[in-house]
Protein backbone atom coordinates (compact mmCIF):
# COMPACT_ATOMS: atom_id res chain seq x y z
CA UNK A 1 0.00 0.00 0.00
CA UNK A 2 0.66 3.32 -0.99
CA UNK A 3 0.87 5.84 2.26
CA UNK A 4 -0.03 9.34 1.26
CA UNK A 5 2.26 11.89 1.51
CA UNK A 6 1.78 14.60 4.50
CA UNK A 7 4.21 17.65 2.47
CA UNK A 8 3.88 17.56 -1.23
CA UNK A 9 5.96 19.89 -2.74
CA UNK A 10 6.23 20.37 -6.59
CA UNK A 11 8.66 22.45 -8.89
CA UNK A 12 9.89 24.79 -5.95
CA UNK A 13 11.78 28.10 -7.42
CA UNK A 14 13.74 30.87 -5.40
CA UNK A 15 16.18 33.06 -7.12
CA UNK A 16 17.76 36.04 -6.07
CA UNK A 17 17.24 38.62 -8.79
CA UNK A 18 15.57 39.26 -11.87
CA UNK A 19 16.94 37.26 -14.31
CA UNK A 20 18.32 38.24 -17.83
CA UNK A 21 17.50 36.64 -21.31
CA UNK A 22 20.86 34.65 -20.93
CA UNK A 23 19.15 33.02 -17.79
CA UNK A 24 15.43 32.84 -18.01
CA UNK A 25 15.11 29.90 -19.64
CA UNK A 26 15.39 27.00 -17.19
CA UNK A 27 16.87 24.57 -19.94
CA UNK A 28 18.98 26.73 -21.66
CA UNK A 29 20.57 28.57 -18.39
CA UNK A 30 24.16 28.23 -18.34
CA UNK A 31 24.85 29.17 -14.89
CA UNK A 32 28.05 29.27 -12.52
CA UNK A 33 27.28 27.12 -9.98
CA UNK A 34 24.02 28.12 -8.77
CA UNK A 35 24.48 31.50 -10.52
CA UNK A 36 24.09 34.09 -13.83
CA UNK A 37 27.58 34.95 -14.48
CA UNK A 38 25.94 37.79 -16.82
CA UNK A 39 23.55 39.84 -14.51
CA UNK A 40 24.25 38.19 -10.81
CA UNK A 41 21.18 36.44 -10.23
CA UNK A 42 20.97 33.58 -7.75
CA UNK A 43 18.98 30.57 -8.39
CA UNK A 44 19.03 29.25 -4.62
CA UNK A 45 16.53 26.88 -5.59
CA UNK A 46 15.99 25.30 -9.03
CA UNK A 47 12.61 22.70 -9.37
CA UNK A 48 12.86 21.06 -5.71
CA UNK A 49 10.07 18.56 -5.95
CA UNK A 50 9.61 16.13 -2.96
CA UNK A 51 7.17 13.96 -0.60
CA UNK A 52 7.40 14.12 2.72
CA UNK A 53 5.69 10.88 4.39
CA UNK A 54 3.84 10.51 8.05
CA UNK A 55 6.24 9.92 10.67
CA UNK A 56 9.41 9.86 8.52
CA UNK A 57 12.88 11.86 8.93
CA UNK A 58 13.76 13.26 5.15
CA UNK A 59 17.45 14.30 5.43
CA UNK A 60 18.69 17.14 3.16
CA UNK A 61 22.60 17.24 2.62
CA UNK A 62 24.73 19.07 0.41
CA UNK A 63 27.24 22.37 0.65
CA UNK A 64 27.14 25.11 1.71
CA UNK A 65 25.48 27.50 -0.75
CA UNK A 66 23.37 24.68 -2.30
CA UNK A 67 20.18 26.05 -1.31
CA UNK A 68 19.34 24.13 1.61
CA UNK A 69 18.50 26.91 4.00
CA UNK A 70 16.37 28.66 1.83
CA UNK A 71 14.67 26.06 0.86
CA UNK A 72 13.45 25.69 4.33
CA UNK A 73 12.65 29.22 4.67
CA UNK A 74 10.49 28.95 1.61
CA UNK A 75 8.77 26.06 3.36
CA UNK A 76 8.70 28.03 6.52
CA UNK A 77 7.19 31.34 4.89
CA UNK A 78 10.03 33.42 6.10
CA UNK A 79 10.71 33.85 2.15
CA UNK A 80 8.86 34.29 -0.69
CA UNK A 81 9.03 31.11 -3.50
CA UNK A 82 9.71 32.80 -7.12
CA UNK A 83 7.58 29.60 -8.08
CA UNK A 84 6.02 26.23 -7.18
CA UNK A 85 3.56 24.70 -5.18
CA UNK A 86 3.63 22.89 -1.77
CA UNK A 87 0.59 20.85 -0.46
CA UNK A 88 -0.20 19.89 2.96
CA UNK A 89 -2.40 16.91 3.70
CA UNK A 90 -5.19 18.47 5.72
CA UNK A 91 -8.79 18.44 5.60
CA UNK A 92 -8.78 22.03 6.05
CA UNK A 93 -5.85 22.96 3.48
CA UNK A 94 -7.06 20.07 0.97
CA UNK A 95 -5.74 21.13 -2.42
CA UNK A 96 -4.78 24.49 -1.50
CA UNK A 97 -1.05 25.51 -2.55
CA UNK A 98 0.27 27.28 0.54
CA UNK A 99 2.03 28.86 -1.09
CA UNK A 100 -0.15 31.17 -2.29
CA UNK A 101 -1.94 31.24 0.86
CA UNK A 102 -2.49 35.06 2.54
CA UNK A 103 -0.18 35.62 5.17
CA UNK A 104 -2.51 35.02 7.48
CA UNK A 105 -3.18 31.76 6.39
CA UNK A 106 0.23 31.31 6.46
CA UNK A 107 0.84 32.29 9.85
CA UNK A 108 -1.91 30.07 10.91
CA UNK A 109 -0.11 27.03 9.48
CA UNK A 110 3.01 28.44 11.05
CA UNK A 111 1.28 28.28 14.24
CA UNK A 112 -0.33 25.09 13.89
CA UNK A 113 0.56 22.87 11.67
CA UNK A 114 4.73 23.38 11.97
CA UNK A 115 7.68 23.60 13.94
CA UNK A 116 11.05 25.61 12.91
CA UNK A 117 14.35 24.76 14.65
CA UNK A 118 16.72 27.59 13.10
CA UNK A 119 20.81 26.92 12.60
CA UNK A 120 21.04 30.31 14.16
CA UNK A 121 18.74 30.41 17.67
CA UNK A 122 19.03 34.01 17.48
CA UNK A 123 16.82 33.39 14.47
CA UNK A 124 14.29 31.12 16.49
CA UNK A 125 14.30 32.72 20.34
CA UNK A 126 13.44 36.11 21.61
CA UNK A 127 16.91 35.91 23.50
CA UNK A 128 16.05 38.59 26.02
CA UNK A 129 12.51 36.92 26.78
CA UNK A 130 12.21 34.04 29.26
CA UNK A 131 12.44 30.33 28.24
CA UNK A 132 8.88 29.48 29.33
CA UNK A 133 8.09 32.78 27.52
CA UNK A 134 9.35 31.70 24.41
CA UNK A 135 7.58 28.61 24.29
CA UNK A 136 4.20 29.92 25.68
CA UNK A 137 4.62 32.59 22.17
CA UNK A 138 4.34 29.92 20.14
CA UNK A 139 1.51 28.40 22.21
CA UNK A 140 -0.19 32.33 22.49
CA UNK A 141 -0.11 32.27 18.51
CA UNK A 142 -1.74 29.52 18.11
CA UNK A 143 -4.70 30.84 20.06
CA UNK A 144 -3.83 29.47 24.09
CA UNK A 145 -5.19 32.24 26.74
CA UNK A 146 -4.41 29.85 30.02
CA UNK A 147 -1.38 30.67 31.14
CA UNK A 148 -1.04 28.19 33.71
CA UNK A 149 -1.89 25.68 30.95
CA UNK A 150 0.99 27.15 28.85
CA UNK A 151 3.34 27.21 31.96
CA UNK A 152 2.52 22.92 32.55
CA UNK A 153 3.50 22.49 28.79
CA UNK A 154 6.07 24.75 29.01
CA UNK A 155 7.26 22.65 32.00
CA UNK A 156 7.26 19.31 30.17
CA UNK A 157 8.65 19.97 27.13
CA UNK A 158 11.46 21.65 28.55
CA UNK A 159 11.80 18.23 30.82
CA UNK A 160 11.88 16.27 28.27
CA UNK A 161 14.50 18.29 26.06
CA UNK A 162 16.64 18.07 29.39
CA UNK A 163 16.72 21.94 30.85
CA UNK A 164 16.25 22.04 34.48
CA UNK A 165 13.24 23.55 35.50
CA UNK A 166 14.47 25.62 37.92
CA UNK A 167 16.55 27.24 35.04
CA UNK A 168 12.83 27.62 33.01
CA UNK A 169 12.64 31.43 33.62
CA UNK A 170 15.93 32.53 32.56
CA UNK A 171 16.58 33.86 29.22
CA UNK A 172 18.09 32.02 26.72
CA UNK A 173 20.84 34.99 25.84
CA UNK A 174 22.72 33.22 29.24
CA UNK A 175 22.17 29.14 28.03
CA UNK A 176 25.22 27.53 26.37
CA UNK A 177 24.43 26.91 22.75
CA UNK A 178 23.26 23.76 23.41
CA UNK A 179 20.87 24.56 25.47
CA UNK A 180 19.49 27.48 23.12
CA UNK A 181 18.68 24.22 21.02
CA UNK A 182 17.09 21.95 23.26
CA UNK A 183 14.80 25.10 23.86
CA UNK A 184 14.67 26.02 20.43
CA UNK A 185 13.61 22.25 19.79
CA UNK A 186 11.06 22.55 22.62
CA UNK A 187 9.49 25.46 21.36
CA UNK A 188 8.67 24.05 17.67
CA UNK A 189 7.28 21.01 19.40
CA UNK A 190 4.88 23.37 21.66
CA UNK A 191 1.62 22.97 19.39
CA UNK A 192 2.10 18.91 18.61
CA UNK A 193 3.02 19.98 15.04
CA UNK A 194 2.68 17.37 12.64
CA UNK A 195 6.29 18.86 10.80
CA UNK A 196 8.89 19.52 12.25
CA UNK A 197 11.99 21.79 10.32
CA UNK A 198 15.42 21.56 11.85
CA UNK A 199 18.11 23.43 10.18
CA UNK A 200 21.86 22.44 11.03
CA UNK A 201 20.91 21.89 14.46
CA UNK A 202 23.58 20.67 15.54
CA UNK A 203 26.42 22.29 13.54
CA UNK A 204 28.67 24.73 15.65
CA UNK A 205 27.95 22.40 18.72
CA UNK A 206 31.12 20.57 20.60
CA UNK A 207 30.65 17.19 19.63
CA UNK A 208 29.19 15.54 22.47
CA UNK A 209 26.98 18.40 22.89
CA UNK A 210 26.13 17.02 19.12
CA UNK A 211 25.87 13.41 19.81
CA UNK A 212 23.24 14.70 23.06
CA UNK A 213 21.10 17.08 20.97
CA UNK A 214 20.62 14.30 18.17
CA UNK A 215 19.88 11.75 20.64
CA UNK A 216 17.21 13.93 21.50
CA UNK A 217 15.86 14.33 17.96
CA UNK A 218 15.91 10.56 17.46
CA UNK A 219 13.69 10.29 20.60
CA UNK A 220 11.28 12.34 19.53
CA UNK A 221 10.42 11.44 16.57
CA UNK A 222 10.56 7.64 17.90
CA UNK A 223 7.83 8.76 20.74
CA UNK A 224 5.69 11.63 18.68
CA UNK A 225 6.12 10.14 15.31
CA UNK A 226 6.38 13.25 14.03
CA UNK A 227 7.34 14.13 10.61
CA UNK A 228 10.76 15.95 9.93
CA UNK A 229 12.76 17.56 7.61
CA UNK A 230 16.28 17.82 8.86
CA UNK A 231 19.06 19.48 7.09
CA UNK A 232 22.86 19.33 6.80
CA UNK A 233 25.94 19.32 5.41
CA UNK A 234 27.31 16.90 7.47
CA UNK A 235 26.48 13.18 5.77
CA UNK A 236 27.24 12.01 9.43
CA UNK A 237 24.35 13.42 11.08
CA UNK A 238 22.15 12.84 8.32
CA UNK A 239 23.31 9.31 8.37
CA UNK A 240 22.09 8.93 12.08
CA UNK A 241 19.02 10.28 11.73
CA UNK A 242 17.47 10.48 8.47
CA UNK A 243 15.49 7.57 6.89
CA UNK A 244 15.54 9.01 3.18
CA UNK A 245 18.39 11.38 2.03
CA UNK A 246 18.16 14.34 -0.84
CA UNK A 247 21.12 15.71 -1.72
CA UNK A 248 21.28 19.09 -3.44
CA UNK A 249 24.05 20.31 -5.16
CA UNK A 250 23.81 24.21 -6.63
CA UNK A 251 20.23 24.92 -5.98
CA UNK A 252 19.19 21.50 -7.44
CA UNK A 253 18.34 18.07 -6.59
CA UNK A 254 21.10 15.27 -7.63
CA UNK A 255 20.10 12.31 -6.08
CA UNK A 256 17.65 11.06 -3.39
CA UNK A 257 16.46 7.51 -1.82
CA UNK A 258 16.59 5.77 1.05
CA UNK A 259 19.86 7.15 3.35
CA UNK A 260 20.98 3.32 3.51
CA UNK A 261 21.34 3.09 -0.30
CA UNK A 262 22.72 6.28 -0.52
CA UNK A 263 25.25 5.86 1.44
CA UNK A 264 25.95 2.37 -0.01
CA UNK A 265 25.41 2.87 -3.82
CA UNK A 266 25.68 6.65 -4.50
CA UNK A 267 24.97 7.19 -8.77
CA UNK A 268 26.08 10.78 -8.66
CA UNK A 269 29.92 11.33 -9.03
CA UNK A 270 28.96 14.20 -6.74
CA UNK A 271 27.48 12.30 -3.95
CA UNK A 272 29.80 9.67 -4.28
CA UNK A 273 32.74 11.66 -3.42
CA UNK A 274 30.66 13.08 -0.13
CA UNK A 275 30.29 9.63 0.82
CA UNK A 276 33.51 8.38 0.65
CA UNK A 277 34.84 11.43 2.18
CA UNK A 278 32.67 10.25 5.46
CA UNK A 279 34.26 6.77 5.12
CA UNK B 1 -6.12 87.29 21.84
CA UNK B 2 -3.13 87.96 20.40
CA UNK B 3 -3.45 90.16 16.69
CA UNK B 4 -1.51 88.83 14.54
CA UNK B 5 -1.90 84.80 14.90
CA UNK B 6 -4.38 82.34 13.23
CA UNK B 7 -7.71 80.99 15.37
CA UNK B 8 -6.05 78.14 17.39
CA UNK B 9 -2.42 78.67 16.28
CA UNK B 10 -2.85 77.20 13.00
CA UNK B 11 -3.54 78.04 9.79
CA UNK B 12 -6.71 76.34 8.18
CA UNK B 13 -4.71 74.30 5.99
CA UNK B 14 -3.10 72.57 8.72
CA UNK B 15 -5.95 72.16 10.76
CA UNK B 16 -7.83 70.59 8.71
CA UNK B 17 -5.45 68.11 7.83
CA UNK B 18 -5.11 67.15 11.24
CA UNK B 19 -9.46 66.68 11.64
CA UNK B 20 -8.87 64.94 8.53
CA UNK B 21 -6.82 62.19 10.20
CA UNK B 22 -9.15 62.82 13.31
CA UNK B 23 -11.97 61.44 11.00
CA UNK B 24 -9.95 58.63 9.49
CA UNK B 25 -9.36 57.95 13.51
CA UNK B 26 -12.83 57.75 14.50
CA UNK B 27 -13.74 55.73 11.00
CA UNK B 28 -11.38 52.93 12.04
CA UNK B 29 -11.50 52.28 16.09
CA UNK B 30 -8.36 52.17 17.37
CA UNK B 31 -6.36 52.16 14.32
CA UNK B 32 -2.90 54.33 14.12
CA UNK B 33 -3.35 57.13 11.74
CA UNK B 34 -0.14 58.78 10.91
CA UNK B 35 -0.57 62.30 10.45
CA UNK B 36 2.38 65.18 9.78
CA UNK B 37 2.81 66.43 13.79
CA UNK B 38 4.17 69.88 13.10
CA UNK B 39 6.43 72.06 15.51
CA UNK B 40 4.72 74.06 18.54
CA UNK B 41 5.86 75.99 21.01
CA UNK B 42 6.07 73.30 23.82
CA UNK B 43 8.57 71.21 24.77
CA UNK B 44 8.01 67.97 22.47
CA UNK B 45 8.06 65.21 25.15
CA UNK B 46 4.98 67.15 26.91
CA UNK B 47 1.58 66.42 24.60
CA UNK B 48 1.81 68.10 21.49
CA UNK B 49 0.12 64.93 20.02
CA UNK B 50 -2.75 66.14 22.40
CA UNK B 51 -2.78 69.97 21.92
CA UNK B 52 -2.76 69.19 17.66
CA UNK B 53 -5.87 67.66 18.13
CA UNK B 54 -7.39 69.75 20.79
CA UNK B 55 -6.08 72.82 18.51
CA UNK B 56 -7.77 71.59 15.45
CA UNK B 57 -11.15 70.47 16.84
CA UNK B 58 -11.70 73.40 19.19
CA UNK B 59 -14.17 76.40 18.70
CA UNK B 60 -15.01 79.68 19.75
CA UNK B 61 -17.99 78.02 21.69
CA UNK B 62 -16.20 75.14 23.07
CA UNK B 63 -14.93 75.32 27.12
CA UNK B 64 -11.66 73.80 27.86
CA UNK B 65 -10.18 71.57 30.27
CA UNK B 66 -6.98 70.60 30.73
CA UNK B 67 -5.28 67.89 33.60
CA UNK B 68 -2.02 66.75 34.32
CA UNK B 69 -2.03 63.28 36.28
CA UNK B 70 -5.26 64.19 37.76
CA UNK B 71 -4.21 68.18 38.33
CA UNK B 72 -5.67 70.96 36.75
CA UNK B 73 -3.50 73.41 37.91
CA UNK B 74 0.02 71.91 37.17
CA UNK B 75 2.51 73.97 35.43
CA UNK B 76 2.09 71.72 32.23
CA UNK B 77 -1.48 71.92 32.48
CA UNK B 78 -1.91 75.48 32.75
CA UNK B 79 0.79 76.14 30.29
CA UNK B 80 -1.22 74.31 27.67
CA UNK B 81 -4.34 76.45 28.72
CA UNK B 82 -3.05 79.58 28.20
CA UNK B 83 -1.43 78.45 24.42
CA UNK B 84 -5.25 77.39 23.66
CA UNK B 85 -6.94 80.51 25.45
CA UNK B 86 -4.93 83.35 23.53
CA UNK B 87 -4.99 81.69 20.64
CA UNK B 88 -8.91 81.08 20.32
CA UNK B 89 -10.26 82.91 23.09
CA UNK B 90 -11.93 80.04 24.32
CA UNK B 91 -13.24 79.65 28.00
CA UNK B 92 -11.36 77.67 30.41
CA UNK B 93 -12.43 75.30 33.58
CA UNK B 94 -11.62 73.39 36.21
CA UNK B 95 -15.20 71.31 36.18
CA UNK B 96 -15.32 68.32 34.30
CA UNK B 97 -19.01 68.19 33.70
CA UNK B 98 -18.63 72.48 32.65
CA UNK B 99 -15.76 71.37 30.06
CA UNK B 100 -16.48 70.13 25.70
CA UNK B 101 -13.53 69.66 24.92
CA UNK B 102 -10.78 67.85 27.67
CA UNK B 103 -7.41 67.72 26.98
CA UNK B 104 -5.63 64.96 29.35
CA UNK B 105 -2.26 63.13 30.28
CA UNK B 106 -2.64 60.15 32.67
CA UNK B 107 -5.89 60.25 33.58
CA UNK B 108 -9.82 60.14 32.47
CA UNK B 109 -11.60 62.13 35.29
CA UNK B 110 -14.26 60.35 37.48
CA UNK B 111 -17.11 62.33 36.54
CA UNK B 112 -18.59 60.36 33.77
CA UNK B 113 -18.25 61.64 30.40
CA UNK B 114 -20.92 62.68 28.31
CA UNK B 115 -21.98 62.35 24.90
CA UNK B 116 -21.41 66.36 24.05
CA UNK B 117 -17.85 65.85 25.45
CA UNK B 118 -14.70 65.30 23.61
CA UNK B 119 -12.09 63.92 25.35
CA UNK B 120 -8.05 63.87 24.19
CA UNK B 121 -5.58 61.73 25.36
CA UNK B 122 -1.76 62.60 24.49
CA UNK B 123 -0.03 59.40 24.46
CA UNK B 124 3.90 59.54 24.28
CA UNK B 125 4.27 55.70 22.81
CA UNK B 126 1.30 54.97 20.98
CA UNK B 127 2.49 51.64 19.99
CA UNK B 128 1.19 48.43 21.98
CA UNK B 129 3.83 46.01 19.96
CA UNK B 130 6.81 48.24 20.29
CA UNK B 131 8.12 46.28 22.69
CA UNK B 132 8.28 42.98 20.81
CA UNK B 133 8.92 44.46 17.64
CA UNK B 134 11.34 47.47 16.64
CA UNK B 135 10.08 48.03 13.47
CA UNK B 136 7.07 50.35 12.22
CA UNK B 137 6.76 47.97 8.75
CA UNK B 138 6.24 44.83 10.86
CA UNK B 139 4.21 45.93 13.85
CA UNK B 140 2.18 47.49 10.56
CA UNK B 141 1.69 44.08 9.05
CA UNK B 142 0.98 42.58 12.44
CA UNK B 143 -2.05 45.13 13.11
CA UNK B 144 -2.89 44.49 9.43
CA UNK B 145 -2.72 40.60 10.27
CA UNK B 146 -5.02 41.02 13.38
CA UNK B 147 -1.51 38.88 15.01
CA UNK B 148 -1.21 40.39 18.33
CA UNK B 149 0.65 36.99 20.43
CA UNK B 150 3.69 39.83 20.89
CA UNK B 151 1.26 41.85 23.79
CA UNK B 152 -0.32 38.79 25.10
CA UNK B 153 3.55 37.16 25.26
CA UNK B 154 4.50 40.46 27.25
CA UNK B 155 1.25 40.00 29.61
CA UNK B 156 2.91 36.37 29.89
CA UNK B 157 6.16 37.45 31.11
CA UNK B 158 5.06 39.77 33.36
CA UNK B 159 3.31 36.63 35.00
CA UNK B 160 6.20 34.65 35.34
CA UNK B 161 8.18 37.51 36.96
CA UNK B 162 5.36 39.22 39.33
CA UNK B 163 2.85 36.65 39.53
CA UNK B 164 0.44 39.15 38.27
CA UNK B 165 0.35 41.51 35.07
CA UNK B 166 2.76 44.26 36.42
CA UNK B 167 1.58 46.87 34.22
CA UNK B 168 0.50 50.02 36.40
CA UNK B 169 -0.35 52.40 33.27
CA UNK B 170 -0.67 51.93 29.56
CA UNK B 171 -2.32 48.52 30.12
CA UNK B 172 -3.24 47.18 26.38
CA UNK B 173 -6.47 47.09 24.84
CA UNK B 174 -8.43 45.68 22.26
CA UNK B 175 -10.84 48.29 20.64
CA UNK B 176 -14.26 47.23 18.62
CA UNK B 177 -12.77 43.50 18.56
CA UNK B 178 -10.21 44.37 16.07
CA UNK B 179 -7.79 47.00 17.28
CA UNK B 180 -5.09 46.35 19.61
CA UNK B 181 -4.34 50.04 21.05
CA UNK B 182 -2.50 51.50 23.53
CA UNK B 183 -4.56 53.73 26.35
CA UNK B 184 -1.70 56.22 26.49
CA UNK B 185 -0.48 56.00 30.55
CA UNK B 186 -3.67 55.83 32.27
CA UNK B 187 -3.86 53.56 35.24
CA UNK B 188 -5.55 50.45 35.01
CA UNK B 189 -8.61 51.72 36.68
CA UNK B 190 -9.63 54.17 34.05
CA UNK B 191 -9.15 51.63 31.11
CA UNK B 192 -13.02 50.72 32.16
CA UNK B 193 -13.80 54.23 31.56
CA UNK B 194 -13.13 54.12 28.02
CA UNK B 195 -15.27 50.70 27.24
CA UNK B 196 -18.99 52.13 25.60
CA UNK B 197 -17.88 55.31 26.79
CA UNK B 198 -19.98 58.55 25.58
CA UNK B 199 -17.79 60.28 24.90
CA UNK B 200 -15.49 60.38 22.13
CA UNK B 201 -12.15 60.26 22.89
CA UNK B 202 -9.17 61.15 20.41
CA UNK B 203 -5.29 59.86 21.09
CA UNK B 204 -2.62 62.12 20.04
CA UNK B 205 0.88 61.00 19.89
CA UNK B 206 3.46 64.27 18.92
CA UNK B 207 6.59 62.74 18.36
CA UNK B 208 5.43 59.34 16.96
CA UNK B 209 3.16 61.48 14.61
CA UNK B 210 0.04 58.98 15.24
CA UNK B 211 -3.47 60.00 15.71
CA UNK B 212 -6.20 56.99 16.83
CA UNK B 213 -9.64 56.94 18.64
CA UNK B 214 -12.65 55.55 20.69
CA UNK B 215 -15.73 56.67 19.22
CA UNK B 216 -18.49 56.74 21.49
CA UNK B 217 -20.21 53.72 22.37
CA UNK B 218 -17.10 51.62 21.24
CA UNK B 219 -16.64 48.32 22.81
CA UNK B 220 -12.89 48.12 24.61
CA UNK B 221 -11.58 45.21 26.29
CA UNK B 222 -8.23 45.33 28.09
CA UNK B 223 -6.00 42.25 27.55
CA UNK B 224 -6.11 39.40 30.21
CA UNK B 225 -5.62 35.66 30.17
CA UNK B 226 -8.37 33.14 30.95
CA UNK B 227 -7.00 32.86 34.21
CA UNK B 228 -5.02 35.72 35.16
CA UNK B 229 -8.64 37.90 34.94
CA UNK B 230 -7.95 42.07 34.28
CA UNK B 231 -8.22 43.89 37.95
CA UNK B 232 -7.93 47.43 38.23
CA UNK B 233 -5.66 49.11 41.36
CA UNK B 234 -7.80 48.53 44.13
CA UNK B 235 -8.31 51.36 47.11
CA UNK B 236 -10.68 48.90 48.99
CA UNK B 237 -11.45 50.38 52.72
CA UNK B 238 -9.26 53.45 51.40
CA UNK B 239 -11.16 56.53 51.46
CA UNK B 240 -9.60 60.47 50.30
CA UNK B 241 -8.57 62.27 53.08
CA UNK B 242 -9.93 65.58 52.06
CA UNK B 243 -13.23 64.34 50.51
CA UNK B 244 -13.74 60.94 52.04
CA UNK B 245 -14.17 59.92 48.51
CA UNK B 246 -14.50 56.05 47.82
CA UNK B 247 -13.83 54.17 44.47
CA UNK B 248 -11.96 56.73 43.11
CA UNK B 249 -7.99 56.70 42.00
CA UNK B 250 -5.67 57.77 44.84
CA UNK B 251 -3.06 58.88 45.21
CA UNK B 252 -0.61 57.41 48.36
CA UNK B 253 0.90 60.23 50.62
CA UNK B 254 2.44 59.87 53.70
CA UNK B 255 1.49 62.05 56.31
CA UNK B 256 4.56 64.68 57.34
CA UNK B 257 3.58 64.79 60.84
CA UNK B 258 3.13 61.11 62.16
CA UNK B 259 4.34 59.23 59.08
CA UNK B 260 1.39 57.20 58.38
CA UNK B 261 0.45 56.48 54.84
CA UNK B 262 -2.83 58.51 54.04
CA UNK B 263 -5.04 58.38 50.87
CA UNK B 264 -6.30 61.53 48.48
CA UNK B 265 -8.16 61.55 45.10
CA UNK B 266 -6.04 62.37 42.32
CA UNK B 267 -8.76 63.91 40.13
CA UNK B 268 -7.80 67.35 41.95
CA UNK B 269 -11.14 68.95 40.71
CA UNK B 270 -13.42 65.77 41.23
CA UNK B 271 -12.26 66.37 45.34
CA UNK B 272 -12.58 69.93 44.81
CA UNK B 273 -16.27 70.02 44.30
CA UNK B 274 -17.16 67.15 46.72
CA UNK B 275 -15.63 69.54 49.41
CA UNK B 276 -17.74 72.71 47.99
CA UNK B 277 -20.47 70.52 48.04
CA UNK B 278 -20.20 69.74 51.55
CA UNK B 279 -19.61 73.01 52.40
CA UNK B 280 -22.55 73.75 51.05
CA UNK B 281 -24.30 71.85 52.70
CA UNK B 282 -23.74 72.45 55.73
CA UNK B 283 -24.49 76.17 54.49
CA UNK B 284 -27.66 74.99 53.92
CA UNK B 285 -28.55 72.67 57.21
CA UNK B 286 -27.37 75.58 59.34
CA UNK B 287 -29.73 77.74 57.42
CA UNK B 288 -33.18 75.65 57.67
N1 LIG C 1 18.90 37.12 0.49
C1 LIG C 1 19.73 36.61 -0.42
N2 LIG C 1 20.11 37.36 -1.46
C2 LIG C 1 20.95 36.84 -2.41
N3 LIG C 1 21.42 35.59 -2.38
C3 LIG C 1 21.06 34.81 -1.37
C4 LIG C 1 20.20 35.27 -0.33
N4 LIG C 1 20.02 34.26 0.54
C5 LIG C 1 20.72 33.21 0.08
N5 LIG C 1 21.35 33.53 -1.08
C6 LIG C 1 22.16 32.66 -1.91
O1 LIG C 1 21.43 31.49 -2.14
C7 LIG C 1 22.29 30.38 -2.20
C8 LIG C 1 21.80 29.32 -1.28
O2 LIG C 1 22.03 29.72 0.06
P1 LIG C 1 21.57 28.86 1.30
O3 LIG C 1 21.80 29.65 2.51
O4 LIG C 1 20.20 28.35 1.05
O5 LIG C 1 22.58 27.65 1.24
P2 LIG C 1 22.76 26.46 2.26
O6 LIG C 1 22.71 25.22 1.47
O7 LIG C 1 21.84 26.58 3.39
O8 LIG C 1 24.26 26.69 2.75
P3 LIG C 1 24.94 26.45 4.19
O9 LIG C 1 25.32 25.02 4.24
O10 LIG C 1 26.14 27.33 4.15
O11 LIG C 1 23.96 26.85 5.24
C9 LIG C 1 23.68 30.91 -1.88
O12 LIG C 1 24.36 31.09 -3.11
C10 LIG C 1 23.42 32.20 -1.21
O13 LIG C 1 24.48 33.09 -1.43
MG1 LIG D 1 22.09 26.88 5.50
ZN1 LIG E 1 21.08 36.41 -15.98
Amino acid sequence: MFEEALLHVCNLNKQFGSGCSQCSNPSSRMLEKNYCPACGTVYACQDISFDLFPGEILGIVGESGSGKSTMMQCMYFDEEVTSGEAFINDTTLEGENVFALSSQKKRYIRNNKYGMVYQNPVHGLKMNFSSVGNIAEKLIAAGNRHVADMEQTSRELLESVHIPLFRMKEEPQYFSGGMQQRVQIAKALSNNPPVLFLDEVTTGLDLSVQANVLDLIKNIQRESGISMIVVSHDLAVIRMLADRTIVMLNGSIIEEGLTDQILEDPQHAYTQQLVYSLL
Amino acid sequence: MKADTHFAFFDEGSKKEIRRAVLHAVAIPGYQVPFASREMPIARGWGTGGLQITLSIIGREDVLKVIDQGADESVNAVSIKKLVQDTTGVLTTESTQDASVIQSRHRIPEVPLTKEQILVLQVPMPEPLRPVEASEYQTKRLHAEDEYSGAWLLLFEQIMKYGRTATDADHPVVVNDRYLMAPSPIPRFDNPKMHQSEALILLGAGREKKIYAVPPYTDVTSLAFDDYPFTVESFEGKRCRLCGAEDVFMDELIDEENGETVYQCNDTSYCLERLNQQAKAEVEKEHV
